[in-house]
């Protein structure tokens, strides 16, 4: 089983997060790789544990710094860690990254073929879940998305999906790109044995000529969307907080029935 | 005069409400035309669509192969291939279908906007970001613009002068996608409104528990849902599609009630950008009170009740 997970550096959650020049603020100082991220990992590692053979690659696209993403990807077991870093890269829109990780993904391929791509269900930054549906597209791969279960066998990936009104089961034939969402698994705390032997592991670092893609294709000039104005929300104002003596559920109504909320 | 497309959202063959709010944001970026996916709709719904101004409903008969994003997305593109701009609820299932949309048409595509309008010819969205604590604004710069909006951010808002919306079949060249459903296992819909759509949520957590009566009996004082954080839903307290969060509903009511949730970020992401909060907490120093406009450090089971009683003998009088 050979399967690359797609994984990406964002700010910490619980970081001062900010925008800078219309783009998500990443630095080295508070940044790490994107917590759902942990559940492909896992579900990549599972998968190669079933099958008794298999490599796992972690992959990364961004800045010097996003490094620590595929480094973080190392200790949590992977097998080799891929960062793809090129100034024109900066600035791309969903599918311009998608174009990226597509082509570094061909890459791997055509070395040995993969099985699957896994991805994490949202990045904790945008949230906005595109990613995987796009690399799909991209590479003209399965689709299985959002799965909070999932099986291979027989050539074949087979997944769970909770939607609102529905939990399906959906099949595809690999080579298939699957998001696994945090219902998935519970990744386990980190290993020291893992992160001692991930000191020593090297990360290959591809740049837009080794993938052969156009600079022009990708980065902000491509992108379809552009952030015209970011600002932080004004805090709430008029906060109030009581100490329950006796009487605060009665408070509370009242601030409710004030307000014209109950 | 800009053609916008709106994807219809039924629940039990019924439009839901965010599709009338889409349909409102619709009518202000240009003249609406509504997109069904499935088998035709009864005439009350085209009526209805035709209300909030849809001037044609345009079907697209597709069967459960639809739920897979590839064959919506082709049945959509099918139907919309003169829409500028496209509408959809920020939903999963739609933003994928969306992304494929987008990919076959070169549209540019923002998901979970708060609202959007036309700016020099352009489609500006906003949106808020990093658990509700940034404003964003973006500007979509292609010639076809998709739209992901999230339910709750527009009012729904009948039309001036509604027409009778007209009923068009559209034929769609639907190629085998290659994934295949193979289960669909319906979920019962809790009773009342769904969790995104409800003007009032009331959430209970850790706090409660795992008894969720006096949540229950609040949500249905208020005539609100109910929600969970994710140490509910984890402990199997209450089933998963009630959890508010970044990897569960994102909702923006305008009153939210969090019982007994301390408010970690991934709570916070799900809800911050709800117009009222109160919190209800034994612990001060619960991180949901930073954001609360009315916060209680008390006991749920001493401030709910008296709450409770407190609304409903006002309401008597």
């Amino acid at each position: 089983m050979r399967i690359l997970v797609t994984v990406k550096f964002v700010p910490d959650l619980q970081s001062q997060r900010s925008f800078t020049e219309g783009a998500v603020t990443r630095t080295g100082d508070d940044g790490t790789m994107n917590e759902l991220d942990e559940n492909a990992v896992e579900a990549a590692l599972q998968l190669k544990e079933a099958a008794g053979e298999g490599e796992v690659y972690a992959l990364t696209v961004g800045g010097d710094d996003a490094v620590a993403a595929v480094r973080k990807a190392l200790q949590l077991g992977v097998d080799h860690a891929i960062h793809v870093s090129d100034a024109a890269i900066a600035g791309s829109d969903v599918f311009g990254t998608a174009k990226v990780i597509a082509a570094a993904v061909r890459k791997v391929h055509d070395e040995a073929p993969l099985d699957l791509v896994v991805t994490g269900m949202a990045a904790l930054d945008g949230l906005t879940s595109m990613l995987p549906t796009a690399l799909a597209v991209e590479l003209d791969w399965s689709q299985l998305t959002l799965a909070s279960g999932l099986t291979v066998e027989d050539g074949a990936a087979t997944i769970v999906r909770h939607l609102p009104d529905a939990h399906e089961t959906v099949s595809a034939p690999l080579p298939a790109v699957v998001s696994v969402t945090d219902e998935a698994n519970k990744p386990p705390y980190p290993n020291f044995k893992l992160i001692m032997a991930a000191r020593s592991k090297p990360v290959t670092t591809w740049a837009l000529a080794d993938l052969g893609i156009d600079p022009a294709a990708v980065g902000a000039g491509a992108a379809r969307t552009v952030v015209v104005d970011a600002s932080p929300r004004p805090p709430r104002e008029n906060r109030v907080t009581v100490t329950d003596t006796g009487d605060a559920g009665t408070q509370l109504a009242d601030f409710l029935l004030e307000k014209g909320l109950a | 005069m800009t053609t916008v497309a709106v994807l219809v959202e039924t629940r039990s063959g019924e439009v839901t409400q965010p599709t009338f709010e889409a349909l409102t944001l619709a009518r202000s970026l240009g003249t609406p035309v509504a997109v069904w996916l499935g088998e035709a709709p009864e005439a009350p719904e085209v009526a209805r669509l035709g209300l909030y101004g849809a001037a044609e409903v345009r079907v697209v008969a597709v069967g459960d192969e639809a739920r897979l994003p590839a064959v919506a997305a082709a049945a959509l593109g099918a139907a919309t291939s003169d829409a500028e701009v496209m509408l959809m609820v920020s939903t999963f299932v739609n933003k994928e279908i969306a992304t494929r949309l987008a990919l076959a048409t070169g549209a540019g595509v923002v998901v979970d906007a708060a609202g959007a309008e036309l700016v020099d010819g352009r489609v500006e969205t906003m949106q808020t970001v990093f658990a509700a604590t940034w404003n964003v604004r973006t500007r979509i710069e292609a010639d076809r613009a998709i739209v992901g909006i999230r339910p709750n951010t527009t009012q729904a808002i009948a039309g001036e002068a509604p027409g009778a919306a007209t009923l068009v079949e559209v034929a769609a060249d639907l190629r085998q996608a290659r994934e295949t459903v193979v289960v669909v296992e319906p979920v019962s819909a809790p009773e009342g409104v769904p969790l995104a759509e409800a003007p009032v949520v009331v959430s209970g957590g850790r706090g409660t528990g795992g008894d969720y009566t006096l949540v229950r009996e609040l949500a249905d004082v208020l005539g609100g849902a109910v929600g969970a954080s994710r140490d509910a839903t984890d402990e199997g307290w209450i089933s998963h599609e009630h959890m508010v969060g970044q990897t569960g509903t994102t909702v923006t009511p305008a009153l939210y009630v969090a019982c007994g949730i301390s408010g970690a970020v991934h709570h916070r992401g799900g809800m911050q950008a709800s117009g009222t909060i109160v919190a209800v907490n034994i612990d001060p120093d619960a991180p949901i009170f930073e954001i609360a406009d009315f916060g209680v450090v008390g006991d749920l089971g001493d401030v709910l009740p008296q709450a409770i009683a407190r609304i409903r003998e006002r309401r008597a009088g």
